[in-house]
């Protein structure tokens, strides 16, 4: 997940709201196909946009297999391994799990996987709730670039990029701006 | 998302802005939520040292600093008076800078006069957080108060917000007065007029003596310690006396409206301040003080104690 | 035999009545009509567009010697005088044995004598060792030498001996000086008892612990029919009683110190131990009584109540530092900006009579006017000089004030002793 939320004047587009909404549906019919008991699901979303992306799943999945799927919040600011190198401080929020855990498959729900650590740092959140049976991760976008051993179970797109280029995901109910997801050459 | 938060030290309630506070309040709300996992741990401050410098004692404040760092991970040391090197001559400020050759990241000084964390805060590149300095501040005990009535009440401004006590020589209503008043709550003081002059208006307070008069129009009762020292003999005649005129008894207690919350800093002193009865009452939240002071005082260290220096 | 002309100065020498331009001439370290260097060769100094003056008398200053020289010594106290426009000194007794006995005296004269490079006249106290339970031996004391007695950084709380004191002062022919602090109404107090004490949590210093030995100090000088004067007046209340005490022809008098005018007890929000001074910095209600009772001539004498200490002693936790800052060489440059330039409440003439006649009169000195034959103690003035208070080129030997970067106008540039030049700018 990126971290700063500059105007995108000088951005391609890479999705559009359609190309989301049909990559978001996809990934809930996957996630139906994979999961036997959809009861032991929980779609946990990393804050703010994961949160987002994990509603609008279990909405798709509520409407294609008439499931009401648990879904949870899992901030990752308090788990990172870098505070205090960064000059500003993230943002924490309360984590909400449905509890136990144990015998329950939780799937990390973000908007971009790119170097891991906020998936790593999402695995640790969740350890201190509990020992989940099985913990997968779905993205939106994964551009690579991976600095540790992490792999996406559900990918939106694949988007190869430079390291120095930004991407950026917009989602109407969180920033007030049609769907898309950005590229930035910077 | 990024904070805005650009403190290494917290001093006093005095200096920050409403925004500054709300903030605070919203980021122990997260940390309130680690209480309650499996793992009550976040690595958030790994590999930080914090100092516990309690020149002037507390076994409840200290205890709670070091479970929030522990909380966070921190490493803690924990510094008294007497097993510091102040008895043997050293100056506060030697003492410090000492402790910051160790490379200690956080202080968090308890000290009998006004104005030391400021002193260290000064000269010393670590983080200093006010565990209460003299009359002067207790600025994580005005905070947990404060996001205590915000929990149960859902806001803080436009309620009746009544502290009873010993005002003149009490941190915690310092901080609670400056914190409550710049988020926009009516705040009343009751006590002896010795104890809570007149001068307390000029902070944007009323002032009575008259404690039966102003109960039932509480939103919040916070009742402080009554301690009858020494150097209090001249202004008080008795704790006897206190309890008649100040006490909240049953009897009073009575009169408070219904969703009225009664609040205490703690250790409570049954019989004198409080009835044992009312302390133990569906209206207080005396223990949701405390474990909110925990949130609290995490969500501070976390923000002073994160700031790269 | 040695001669000095100074000329084209403003003359001002209140007690004769002179306030001209004109020239001021000097022989052999007194003052000389300008007939009698005729034949001589004279140095000459020009003293244009300056103020030349009596040398300045500053008779409430902290020499710290004997005992705790590393706040001060008598030598660079008596340098930092210079450096300020002073040409006499007079130092209290809080000194390390106290200055409560003829040894001590001889040996603070002795030690003036040999190192310093203005005029130090010695206090005595009123109290042995300052303990305010028995008399001192005053009268030996003012054989040795003293100029009044005065238990100062403390006060006499027993009115008895008190009264006592003042009644055998008299005899002796001594004034009396006093520190005026009530101990029981004061508690520890470290600001004033106020808006700010109340809003920090800091003891307060009630006025009214001044404002108590103020009136104990007019019925004692009415009952004994000798002059009491009280220092560093710092209350509106005192500045009052002092009025209607001296309009009724009680024999007692103020004096102010330069931070009681420029500072409110606003400044110690910070907890900065350089505005921690007794007594305090007080309100603006307090600061403009103090501007009224200089105006109206109620407070009759300019003082600093210079008092140093080393640097670690004062970077300590607020309540912990001891009271007060130094003050020889801001203070005229204060006094001018502020009570002539600023609030406009005195003219230079009679800023300069507060500093010279006046403390003169007090303690009955020989010094404070430019008469023929006087020892030549000159200050020159330029009062409209701008200047910045650089605390590191202080000549005290210590650094313990508030007042670093003032920008200020008004300041002395040269200081005259017996016919020497000790400083100039």
């Amino acid at each position: 997940m990126q971290m700063d939320n500059k105007k995108h004047n000088s951005g391609v587009p890479i999705m559009d709201a359609e190309t989301i909404r049909r990559a978001l549906r996809r990934i809930a019919h996957e996630i139906i196909e994979q999961n036997a008991d959809l009861k032991s699901v929980v779609l946990a979303g990393i804050p703010l946009r994961g949160t987002e992306i994990a509603r609008r799943l279990a909405e798709f999945i509520r409407e294609v297999a008439k499931i009401d799927i648990d879904t949870g919040t899992i901030d990752v600011a308090m788990h990172r391994d870098d505070v205090g190198t960064r000059a500003e401080l993230p943002m924490v929020h309360a984590s909400k799990l449905p509890l136990p855990l144990e015998h329950r498959t939780v799937i990390i729900v973000d908007d971009v996987l790119f170097t891991g650590r906020t998936a790593r740092a999402a695995m640790d959140a969740i350890s201190s709730f509990g020992r989940p049976a099985r913990i997968q991760l779905g993205a939106l976008v994964d551009r690579g670039h991976r600095e540790l051993p992490i792999r996406a179970d559900y990918v939106g797109k694949n988007l190869p990029t430079a390291t120095r280029e930004q991407i950026q995901v917009r989602l109407q109910n969180v920033d007030n701006e049609p769907d898309a997801v950005w590229l930035f050459k910077e | 998302m990024s904070t805005n938060w650009s403190r290494k030290d917290l001093l006093g309630l005095r200096e920050l802005s409403a925004d500054e506070i709300n903030f605070i309040l919203e980021t122990a709300d997260a940390f309130k939520q680690v209480g309650t996992r499996e793992i009550k741990k976040v690595p958030a401050l790994r590999g930080k040292t914090l100092v516990n410098f309690f020149v002037e004692p507390s076994t409840r404040t200290r205890t709670s600093f070091e479970l929030a760092a522990h909380r966070l991970s921190a490493d803690v040391i924990n510094i008294s008076a007497t097993t510091s090197s102040l008895t043997k001559g050293e100056t506060l400020k030697d003492t410090a800078r000492n402790l910051e050759a160790l490379h200690a990241d956080i202080l968090v000084l308890r000290h009998s006069s006004a104005g030391a964390p400021q002193f260290l805060a000064q000269r010393l590149k670590s983080s200093v957080i006010n565990a209460g300095d003299g009359a002067h501040e207790h600025p994580t005990q005005g905070l947990l108060d404060m996001y205590t009535i915000r929990e149960k009440r859902g806001r803080i401004d436009n309620l009746h917000i009544v502290i009873v006590g010993d005002i003149l020589f009490s941190r915690v209503a310092r901080s609670n007065i400056f914190g409550l008043t710049k988020l926009g709550a009516r705040v009343t003081l009751v006590g002896p007029s010795t104890l809570v002059p007149r001068e307390f208006e000029k902070l944007g307070v009323t002032v009575s003596n008259q404690i039966d008069k102003v109960l039932p129009d509480a939103d919040v009762v916070n009742l402080l310690r009554i301690q009858h020292e020494r150097q209090r003999k001249e202004y008080f005649p008795g704790i006897g006396e206190y309890t008649t005129l100040f006490g909240l008894t049953k009897e009073r207690a009575k009169s408070l409206k219904p969703d009225c919350l009664v609040m205490h800093p703690g250790p409570i002193n049954r019989g004198v301040e409080i009835d044992s009865e009312v302390a133990d009452g569906l209206q207080s939240v005396i223990l949701d003080q405390v474990t909110n002071g925990l949130a609290v005082r995490m969500a501070v260290l976390y923000l002073c104690g994160g700031i790269a220096t | 035999m040695s001669a000095i002309i100074i000329r084209n100065g403003r003359v001002v020498d209140p007690t004769n009545k002179r306030d001209e331009v004109g020239d001021l001439a000097i022989l052999d370290g007194k003052i000389a009509d300008k007939s009698a260097i005729k034949n001589q060769k004279a140095e000459t100094i020009d003293a244009n567009g300056l103020i030349v003056a009596p040398g300045l008398i500053d008779m409430h200053v902290h020499l710290r010697e004997p005992g705790f020289s590393h706040k001060e010594t008598i030598e660079s106290g008596a340098c930092a005088a210079a450096a300020g426009g002073f040409t006499t000194i007079v130092c209290m007794p809080n000194t390390l044995p106290a200055a409560d006995n003829p040894a001590t005296i001889a040996w603070i004269k002795d030690r003036a004598a040999a190192t310093a490079c203005v005029n130090v006249l010695p206090t005595g106290t009123i109290s042995k060792n300052i303990a305010g339970e028995e008399l001192a031996p005053i009268g030996s004391l003012g054989q040795a030498g003293v100029v009044a007695i005065t238990d100062d950084g403390h006060c006499v709380q027993n009115h008895e001996l008190m009264r006592r004191a003042v009644e055998y002062a008299r005899m002796v022919g001594l004034p009396v000086l006093d520190h005026c602090q009530d101990y029981n109404l004061v508690g520890n107090g470290v600001v004033h008892e106020g808006y700010w004490s109340t809003l920090l949590g800091l003891p307060g210093w009630p006025a009214a612990g001044e404002e108590a030995i103020v009136m104990r100090n007019i019925l004692l000088a009415e009952l004994c029919d000798h002059h009491i004067h009280c220092q560093h007046v710092s209350a509106a209340g005192s500045v009052r009683l002092i009025r209607e005490a001296r309009a009724r022809g009680v024999k007692i008098s103020g004096e102010v110190c330069p931070h009681h005018i420029a500072l409110t007890d606003e400044a110690i929000q910070n907890f900065d131990t350089n505005y921690k001074m007794n007594p305090p910095l007080r309100s603006k209600e307090d600061v403009d009584a103090l501007l009224e009772g200089i105006a109206g001539g109620t407070l009759s004498i300019l003082c600093s109540d210079h008092a140093p200490h080393a640097g670690f002693e004062k970077e300590v936790e607020f309540d912990q530092a001891p009271f007060g800052i130094v003050g020889l060489e801001t203070e005229l440059g204060l006094f001018i900006d502020l009570l002539v330039h600023k609030h406009r409440k005195i003219d230079i003439v009679r800023l300069i009579k507060m500093y010279t006649v006046e403390p003169a009169k007090l303690l009955k000195l020989d010094a404070g006017t430019l008469s023929g034959g006087a020892p030549a103690d000159i200050t020159f003035i330029d009062p409209d000089l701008e200047w910045t208070v650089a605390l590191d080129k202080f000549q005290s030997a210590s650094r313990n004030s508030p007042f670093d970067g003032w920008k200020l106008r008004g300041r002395a540039v040269r200081t005259i002793v017996g016919g020497k030049t000790v400083w100039k700018l």
